[in-house]
């Protein structure tokens, strides 16, 4: 579904924030990436959807090359899903034309039929009753939630989580992590930047250890949090496991 | 002093002062700032944009326009656009514009460049996340300026932007100098035709006090019934 081979990308002439990463993520397949902050995981996850460029190597999602001009990025980018650290919602319209406006405005689809399916994701995440608040009036944990529920709105064959649980406040992390396994069970291809190590333990299939721009580690789950090969992935995961 | 205020020299020319006058004022305050702000709004795309020409062009043309002075580009102008016309339309003779013609493209173009200003500090007021949330939703450049970026950035500079068109209405009596009968060029006729300079000048002043005091007042009402809840 999702194939990254030998990504390289710098910012600037001097700093390398990717370095030769090649990795892929399978039809249903949920893939966990982590590593210390700095470490190129968000970078990675953003390059996927080309909101950020490579210089570099090449990545494909469903056979069409992300990093080529040709390519209509937007249209590629309609069906694939992302949800942001900081939610980006959009403030300044309510929670349902949140998850209205791209469903109109790249869909196509008509006004009903784009409520109907917002409202039955709304649902689905556990606030339908919200749907004519604006951002700003929900919590943290409501506000990512509404954010899956805008990406799902768009029927995407893959979904992109960058740090989707960093912003929230502890009692707030699991409302969101609960929508993510349950997506995760129905059999969404996933790709997630996270320090969550219990939901990595409880979904993931295979976990991707990143630093200094480097895919050090990409092991099967079981693999990974039994016997992580490299030095810097076993540091990492008896610090982050500690506690 | 106000013993001999005469107040018929206003009653009685109210539909001059009104209908001729301050219809002027108000058509050119309202065309200037549809045309001013799409205009601005054009400049400041360009000069965030990708283009590098453009974005010189831009910054050029808002710093150069913003060291004028007004009433120097309004004079200016008005003798300019009837050439400018005479060349575009491939004539032999300068055709005249008029008074309110050339004071619309004056204004325009001079307020353009203090709306872009403006509307610049308003999408850089906008946190980058938000444009990416719009492209990875799949919408396109001019969707995710006109549905979010927009939006947003025209609610965060509400204020401003409604000061400087009270700004503007105040600034169309500057047209005086082409003898356009404004609001205050039809009190001034008034006024020199009858000897009532007093009367009529204080009756100017008093309307523009009360229009942008109470534009100033409505500016504070709608700034609250718009603004974001964050």
């Amino acid at each position: 579904m999702i194939t990254i081979s030998h990504v390289n990308k710098w910012y600037g002439p001097t700093f390398q924030a990717l370095k030769d990463c090649t990795t892929h993520v399978g039809k249903g397949e949920v893939v966990v990436v982590c590593g210390p902050s700095g470490s190129g995981k968000s970078t990675l996850i953003k390059c996927v959807n080309a909101l950020e460029p490579i210089q570099g190597g090449e990545i494909i999602i469903n056979g069409t090359k992300v990093n080529d001009p040709k390519t209509d990025l937007p249209k590629l980018r309609s069906h694939v899903g992302m949800v942001f650290q900081h939610f980006e919602l959009f403030p300044h319209l309510k929670i349902i034309d949140n998850l209205c406006l791209a469903q109109e405005k790249v869909l196509g689809r008509k006004r009903s039929e784009a409520m109907e399916r917002a409202r039955v994701l709304l649902e689905r995440v556990g606030l339908k009753s919200q749907a004519q608040k604006f951002p700003g009036q929900l919590s943290g944990g409501q506000q990512q939630r509404v954010a899956i529920a805008r990406a799902l709105a768009m029927d995407p064959i893959a979904m992109l989580f960058d740090e989707p649980t960093s912003a929230l406040d502890p009692e707030m992390i699991n409302e969101v992590l609960d929508v993510m396994v349950q997506l995760a069970h129905e059999g969404m291809t996933m790709m997630v930047v996270t320090h969550e190590m219990g939901f990595a333990r409880k979904v993931a299939d295979r976990v991707i250890f990143m630093d200094q721009g480097e895919i050090v580690e990409d092991a099967n789950k079981d693999d990974f949090f039994g016997k992580p090969r490299s030095d810097r992935a076993q540091q990492f995961l008896s610090k982050i496991l500690s506690h | 002093m106000f013993a001999n205020f005469d107040t018929h020299v206003i009653t009685n020319n109210l539909s001059y002062l009104f209908l001729d006058g301050m219809r002027f004022t108000l058509i050119l305050t309202a065309l200037s700032t549809v045309t001013g702000v799409f205009l601005g709004t054009l400049l400041t795309l360009m000069r965030l944009g990708r283009w590098k020409v453009l974005a010189a062009f831009s910054a050029g043309y808002v710093n150069f326009v913003r060291s004028l002075p007004l009433v120097l580009v309004i004079f200016w102008f008005f003798f300019l656009v009837p050439w400018i016309a005479m060349w575009m339309t491939g004539g032999s003779r300068p055709i005249p514009v008029g008074a309110f013609m050339s004071a619309f493209i004056t204004f325009t173009l001079f307020e353009a460049a203090y709306f872009a200003e403006i509307v610049r500090a308003g999408i850089q007021s906008i946190p980058k996340g938000q444009p990416s949330a719009g492209y990875a939703l799949g919408l396109r450049y001019w969707q995710v300026m006109g549905y979010i970026v927009l939006p947003q950035a025209f609610r965060n500079v509400l204020p401003v932007l409604l000061t400087q068109i009270i700004a503007l209405f105040q600034d169309t009596t500057l047209v005086y100098v082409l003898s356009a009968t404004d609001f205050l060029g039809a009190a001034d006729k008034i006024a020199k035709r009858d000897f009532r300079q007093f009367e009529l000048y204080i009756f100017v002043a008093v309307v523009y006090f009360l229009i942008s005091f109470a534009a100033s007042y409505a500016v504070k009402r709608l700034q609250k019934r718009v603004a974001i809840i964050h």
